[in-house]
């Protein structure tokens, strides 16, 4: 499928958060040797995968409902312009309006003027991966808005000027004595005899929220999903500021990839089964909140729906990658992955970390922005496995490697083993060439750059006296 | 039966013992091995590394070797699996049809031995003896992408003399990834760390796996760590009997 309604090929740079400012394992190399890092981070994925694993496995249909949730998926994306029309005319007769945002500039300026226009300086905000993937948050404090993030692992972040660092616990890589401080600095009007007690805290942040929500008109919102046949948008959380942002406000701005479409209320039943057991291995999450345009005199009496593309229709552009948008942001994938739970979030310098993010966020920005996030994998495939849409992460890894620039160096390299290794004779003259290089030149001595790697950890093996080949023939 | 065996470049060059003992062992079982000797390597560093094209001839070469043969073995389910599920999507990409079929139909053909073993011959107690404390690490493709499930666990239960230990988080990656350890080899080598802390913890005096490649790995950390543990392929603990032990 080609663009269809004239977007960029790629999400522009300089806005947004979906390009790191250095590569994977130069970044990982920083978050390896923060230990305390790697402690909350093991323990948080170890608990989150305990606790995930034992509801799923009461489901006896978990198998097919993964299934049900990946067929909906491709039908989606197979027919994506229709149920964006189809969605677009429903909110709208339902007294919503609908905007188009290309990219991320597009949907910051038109989120910015339509809170301006409600005269309001102050903003709540309901978590949303959308609104930080294109920096909203950014945007608005430059136009002299103010946002409050309401999710309490959001708020940490927003009051740390820190980073989101995991799609569903963003201050996963944070611990409570770390959460004290970060309240103390900067929390209006918290108690300076705050302890690191959790319930403490959680109270301190309570009071603070409680009101902000109760002063505040203007709310902006992601959405998790969007129903094409009836116009209606729906948000699953579980603490319940969502549905303070998503009824208490007079202006509802939401902003919604392109991708989070559903043909009809019926296919909902199968993903408000499979997110809350991915992802916060619950059976149910605690707050549905579903609204269809404007009711007058209840909730929000203006709605605005900002579709946002941002390099979807470019994902959406190549049949093998566009998996990559079946992803519900339940975040099972980050919590089954080894090269996550030791390296964390931040390394992979998108708002979308882990093995999604490593797909996701090249696609999006063009792959040579984001070059060295499809090598962030050893391809254990535990992320496909543990994806209730199957999006079959492994594949689409290495379909992007293909696609990525390659150092000359090591192209060279691949290409001569790959000429010797289709020429046997060579092949074999090159086993016997490489053990005398061994034994003659570097036993014991490590081996050169880019290999130098390996030998910081391990030991080589030796070379044995005999390949195979030569035993088999001496038979 | 008459078995084709595809070494894998790894073993016929680093880890000679371990396709040694698959064609040892199968001849002890009574079947005939045959080693087609054009054959080289499954291309899989190639496709993992993002150089499907320069993969392509090793995708032609292996379908073209091995055709002739109706059942194959490789002591890698990592290999294995990149036959199955990598070869007809490279060949489809970048050659014909034609060849994605044949890749298709001889991966179909190629099995990891453990699979050929209890699957295709029926067998469990293939008779061996190696009075050991093992413990088994399940590699990652062996795992999820050749799905062997626990048919080397039952092999390894039907071993005279073998004390086998569980190793705890067996199914986390070990973390060498084949070129994963050399661009991130930080990352690999803190993996590494965890998959040995829980293979010191069995008090095994063997790990074993069914890969070369990821017991390379560990056994590099294990003999830089001084740790006293080795490591064992697969196929030569089920080749051992009392005369070699």
């Amino acid at each position: 499928m080609s663009t269809f309604l004239g977007m960029p090929a790629t999400a522009p740079r300089g806005v947004g958060h979906l390009r790191g400012d250095q590569t994977f394992p130069r970044a990982a190399h920083d978050a390896l040797g923060n230990s305390q890092l790697r402690r909350n981070l093991r323990h948080a994925t170890t608990t989150i995968r305990g606790k995930s694993g034992k509801v799923i496995a009461e489901l006896p249909d978990w198998q097919e409902l993964r299934d049900a949730g990946s067929a909906i998926k491709a039908d989606v994306m197979a027919r994506l312009p229709e149920l964006l029309e189809e969605l677009e005319a429903r909110v709208t007769e339902a007294g919503g309006v609908v905007h188009w945002a290309a990219d991320a500039n597009e949907a910051n300026e038109i989120v910015t003027r339509l809170v301006r226009e409600t005269g309001s300086s102050r903003v709540i905000k309901v978590k949303s991966m959308a609104t930080q993937e294109i920096g909203l948050n950014e945007a608005l404090e430059e136009a002299g808005i103010t946002p409050v993030e309401t999710d309490l692992a959001e708020l940490i972040v927003q009051l740390g000027d820190d980073k989101p660092s995991h799609i569903l616990v963003p201050a996963i890589h944070r611990n409570r004595s770390e959460i004290r401080e970060i309240f103390l600095r900067a929390m209006p009007g918290v108690d300076p005899a705050l302890t690191d007690d959790p319930p403490v805290l959680a109270a301190a942040a309570r009071r603070y929220l409680r009101e902000t929500f109760l002063s505040t008109e203007v709310a902006v919102s992601g959405a998790n999903f969007a129903i094409a046949a009836t116009g209606t948008l729906g948000v699953v959380e579980s603490e319940g500021n969502g549905r303070m942002c998503l009824t208490l406000p007079d202006t509802l701005i939401t902003v919604m990839g392109i991708e989070k479409v559903l043909p009809t209320w019926r296919d909902l039943e199968v993903f408000l089964q499979l997110l809350p057991r991915a992802s916060t291995g619950e059976r149910m999450n605690p707050y549905t909140t579903m609204w269809t345009g404007v009711t007058p005199g209840d909730g929000p009496q203006n709605f605005h729906l900002v579709l946002l593309d941002n390099g979807r229709s470019a994902v959406l552009a190549d049949t093998a990658g566009r998996q990559a948008l079946h992803c519900i942001r339940c975040s099972a994938c980050l919590n089954v992955c080894p090269v996550y739970e030791r390296t964390g979030g931040h390394s992979y310098g998108s708002v979308y970390p882990g093995p999604i993010g490593a797909v996701l966020s090249p696609q999006l920005t063009g792959v040579a922005d984001n070059a060295s996030l499809p090598y962030a994998s050893s391809l254990c495939g535990a992320c496909f496995d543990a994806c209730p849409v199957k999006i079959d992460i492994p594949s689409l890894l290495v379909h992007l490697r293909n696609q990525v620039p390659h150092p000359p160096a090591e192209r060279a390299a691949m290409a001569a083993a790959a000429y010797t290794m289709a020429r046997p004779r060579l092949y074999a003259n090159a086993q016997r060439a490489a053990k005398l290089a061994r034994i003659a030149g570097r036993r014991g001595r490590g081996l050169p750059p880019p290999f130098s790697g390996w030998t910081a950890g391990r030991d080589l093996p030796e070379f044995p006296s005999q390949t195979f080949r030569d035993w088999w023939a001496e038979r | 039966m008459r078995i084709a065996l595809f070494a894998t470049c790894l073993a016929d060059t680093l880890f000679p013992e371990a396709a040694k003992a698959t064609v040892l062992l199968l001849e002890r079982l009574g079947h005939e091995v045959v080693f087609p000797a054009e054959q080289t390597c499954c291309g899989q560093m190639h496709v993992n590394t993002g150089y499907q094209a320069a993969a392509l001839p090793l995708v032609k070469r292996y379908a073209s070797v091995f055709d002739p043969y109706d059942v194959i073995v490789a002591p890698s389910g990592s290999c294995v699996g990149s036959i199955r599920h990598q070869h007809s999507m490279v060949a489809a990409a970048y050659g014909d049809a034609g060849l994605a079929a044949r890749a298709a139909d001889v991966g179909s053909r190629t099995y990891e031995l453990s699979e050929l073993l209890v699957d295709v011959l029926g067998v469990e107690d293939v008779g061996a003896y190696f009075p050991h404390r093992v413990t088994y690490h399940p590699t990652c493709h062996s795992l999820r992408m050749t799905r062997v499930g626990d048919k080397p666990l039952r092999l390894l239960r039907q071993v005279r003399g073998l004390d086998l230990v569980e190793l705890p988080a067996a199914e986390q990656c070990c973390g060498f990834g084949g070129t994963f350890a050399i661009k991130n080899a930080e990352t690999s080598t803190a993996m590494l760390a965890d998959k040995m802390t829980n293979i010191v913890s069995t008090g095994a005096d063997v790990c074993t796996a069914g890969d070369a490649s990821c017991l390379m790995h560990i056994g590099g950390g294990l003999s830089r760590l001084r740790t006293g543990v080795r490591t064992v392929h697969l196929a030569e603990i089920l080749a051992s009997t009392e005369f070699t032990s």
